[in-house]
């Protein structure tokens, strides 16, 4: 039987590290996500896991150590907020390079400056082009869920790459929710035993690990790479399956609400999916056809699923909780207008920036996007394609 | 046993031939001499910084590493050491590791007293069980001989050029040794190749065999740097030893000891004369530079004789 709990996202992400019980964390702490290396010490502490815990003195000590140990043959683990993801922006690639299925709780906090500790998602978007695997997640159950499925879906022999699992800071981080737990037996035999092909401390055979590539070589290795995360997609949809089995909850690529019949629709990431399926029920009652898709893989993102949800819809609203400072939206945005290119028809998409620093998001805010999208279909003009949502001092507000 | 050259250099190379270091380069005698002292039986991993001896034995599809490696980045091999060895710990613990492993970190002076102090520090100060060797050559030699914070005083590099308003780099070298000796970590030493080379070896072994965290500091010449004959290298690092540039001393359990003070201890100009490095201040004009400089040596010494409880032994000519 599941069990029922009150957790914080923090607590699920520690919890879930618990049940795999990893054979090394290397951590530093860094609001919002302090608390899940502290849970875990507590864990280790008390003899609940057998994990070698390294208490590193900066966020780029522990992924470098998180990359030597997984290289080792180590099952790893860190966890990380903003500018601790920054700071290890320089071995994300090398992590992802090194085919290292590492996992990152990353907990959405806004990038310095100035300084900030609520959460968007300027952090984990700034490692987006990193080469690790992103999945973002609505509330506690979702990140606990996924943190679970990341693990096997990076570890894959088709895949063996990095994953990062995204929440919003405070928001889910924080909050202490109801929440369903599998049972410690079902997670173990889940995730199963790390056992890589190649590692450095394989006794029948050594390996050199981190060479210096030459231009011969490079450009076939990236490649390599990009086949990798595009396995990840399929292999995401076959954990998910699995994971279904133990827990009885359904995961996709994302979350498709109330779309089918939608004629105004939103994308979005993370917790304010929540407040924004409220906004999309007010409407429905309203009779409005409205409806949502909720992005649960970014990377690899899922261009052709995503152009098939959306394309019968006829204005769009993609929802970026963090700039790109390109002068025409957010990440999000470019990511959907790129999916939705090459279809026929398509709808009219205008990119929001909304939330940033933690900005709270209201459901009359997100009442307010749909109400644009509303004026856009009436009158056919579609205006700027790049807003912010709810700013103060903006012109026509 | 007592120590034996030759008997050392019968032994199997960890780091194989055909790398592409420079000829003459002290990086690999460093590596080969450290290496040296692994008991045959026993299995290594070796991390390094990158740097020359990084982009040049292990360029893919080739490794002259016999051990398993890795190379992660330029300032992080004490924390990526630190990983593999947790690592180890956590797989020996569950039983999937049966046999002893070693773990042996190499970064040049760019990678360990600059760009990787910290990742080093961290290291050291949570105490894992590996030794850190600096192969210290005195500037970033890898990107083309630029300043580092060892570079030693007057030096002319690339970033520190001597000419019309410039005698070289105008500070002093850090003493990265003594840095690491107040981390109070089990063993420190510093030291080079010299004479039959039984002071690394001896310093190799206790560094390695010694539980917990490990730190050598082993000046390896480079003869594009500094600018001396290929071939001088063994008589570049005994100028060095018998100016008192480079000591030869280790910090074992907290106990300093000066393992050679020389007999005649020579002025500091006969190991800057041979180095087209330090050519500028051997003009007239620069005459008080030297002396400027052995002041400082001479200070330095004092100090190190001082922390080792031996008598002052400096004569001022």
């Amino acid at each position: 039987m599941s069990i029922r709990e009150r957790l914080s996202g923090n607590e699920a992400i520690a919890f879930a590290m618990k049940q795999i019980n990893p054979d090394v964390v290397a951590a530093f702490p860094i609001t919002p996500s302090t608390e899940i290396p502290q849970y875990f010490s507590q864990y280790v502490a008390d003899g609940q896991v057998d994990t070698e815990f390294v208490p590193v003195e900066s966020e780029h000590s522990a992924i470098s150590a998180c990359v030597g140990s997984q290289a080792a043959g180590a099952r790893t683990m860190t966890a990380t907020s903003s500018c601790g993801l920054a700071l290890m922006h320089e071995i994300l690639y090398v992590a992802a390079s090194n085919r290292l299925p590492i996992t990152i709780a990353a907990i959405n906090r806004a990038l310095s400056g100035p300084i900030n500790i609520n959460a968007d998602h300027s952090d984990t978007m700034g490692s987006r082009d990193s080469g690790w695997i992103q999945i973002y997640s609505e509330n506690n159950q979702e990140a606990y869920d996924n943190f679970i499925q990341a693990l096997k879906i990076a570890e894959h022999k088709d895949v063996q790459l990095p994953a990062m699992v995204c929440q919003d800071g405070f928001i889910t981080s924080h909050a202490v929710e109801n929440i369903e737990l599998i049972e410690d037996a079902k997670v173990k035999e889940f995730v199963g035993e790390y056992n890589p092909e190649c590692y450095l401390l394989n006794e029948k055979q050594p390996m050199s690990i981190g060479p210096y590539d030459t231009p011969s070589y490079y450009l076939e290795h990236k490649r390599q790479q990009a086949e990798g995360m595009k396995n990840a997609k399929r292999v995401a949809l076959e954990v998910a399956k699995e994971f279904e089995k133990i827990s009885g909850r359904k995961y996709g690529l994302f979350e498709a609400y109330k779309l089918e019949d939608a004629e105004a629709a939103i994308v979005i990431i993370n917790s304010t999916a929540g407040t924004a399926k409220d906004a999309v029920d007010k409407l429905r009652n309203e009779g409005k056809k409205v409806g949502l898709l909720k992005i649960r893989l970014f990377r690899p993102f899922p261009a052709e699923e995503i152009a098939k949800a959306l394309k019968h819809v006829k204005v769009l609203a993609a929802m970026d909780k963090t700039e790109s400072f390109s002068s025409q939206g957010g990440p999000l945005g470019a990511e959907i207008k790129a999916a939705l290119y090459h279809e026929k028809e398509s709808p009219t998409v205008i990119n929001y920036i909304y939330g940033l620093g933690g900005r709270d998001v209201r459901v009359e805010d997100i009442g307010s996007v749909y109400e644009d999208l509303y004026k856009i279909l009436a009158t056919g003009i579609t205006g700027e394609t790049y807003r912010y949502l709810s700013v103060r001092d903006q012109e026509g507000k | 046993m007592a120590y034996n050259l030759k008997q050392e250099l019968s032994k199997p190379d960890r780091l194989a031939g055909g790398h592409r270091m420079c000829a003459g380069c002290g990086a690999p005698i460093a590596v080969r001499g450290v290496t040296r002292a692994v008991k045959e039986g026993d299995k290594l991993v070796v991390g390094c910084a990158t740097g020359c001896l990084e982009v040049s034995t292990f360029m893919y599809p080739y490794t002259s590493w016999k051990d398993s490696f890795i190379h992660n980045a330029f300032e992080n091999a004490g924390a990526t050491m630190s990983g593999v060895e947790a690592a180890y710990k956590a797989l020996k613990r569950k039983g999937k590791i049966k046999g002893e492993y070693k773990f042996i970190a190499f970064g040049g002076d760019g990678g360990t007293y600059d760009i990787g102090l910290q990742s080093l520090s961290g290291a050291m100060e949570r105490g894992h069980d590996m030794v850190y060797v600096c192969y210290d050559n005195g500037a970033y030699m890898n990107t083309g001989i630029q300043r580092s914070s060892a570079t030693p005083k007057f030096a002319d590099t690339t970033t520190t050029p001597s000419g019309k308003e410039s005698t070289g780099k105008p500070q002093g070298r850090k003493d990265l040794t003594q840095i690491i000796a107040n981390h109070h970590i089990p063993y420190v030493a510093q030291t080079t190749f010299f004479r039959n080379f039984k002071d690394l070896h001896e310093k190799s072994e206790k560094a390695i065999y010694k539980k917990g965290a490990a730190f050598l500091n082993v000046l390896a010449p480079c003869p594009r740097g500094w600018r001396y004959p290929t071939e001088d290298i063994m008589e570049m690092c005994k100028l060095a030893v018998d100016t008192c540039f480079w000591p030869l001393y280790e910090v074992e359990d907290g106990k300093w000891k000066l393992n050679y003070i020389p007999k005649k201890k020579l002025p500091i100009a006969d190991f800057l004369k041979p180095q087209g490095r330090f050519k500028h201040l051997f003009t007239p004009d620069n005459e008080h530079l030297i002396q400027e400089y052995q002041k400082e040596i001479d200070q330095r010494w004092e100090d190190l004789l001082a922390l080792c409880g031996e008598k002052s032994n400096v004569v001022t000519s």
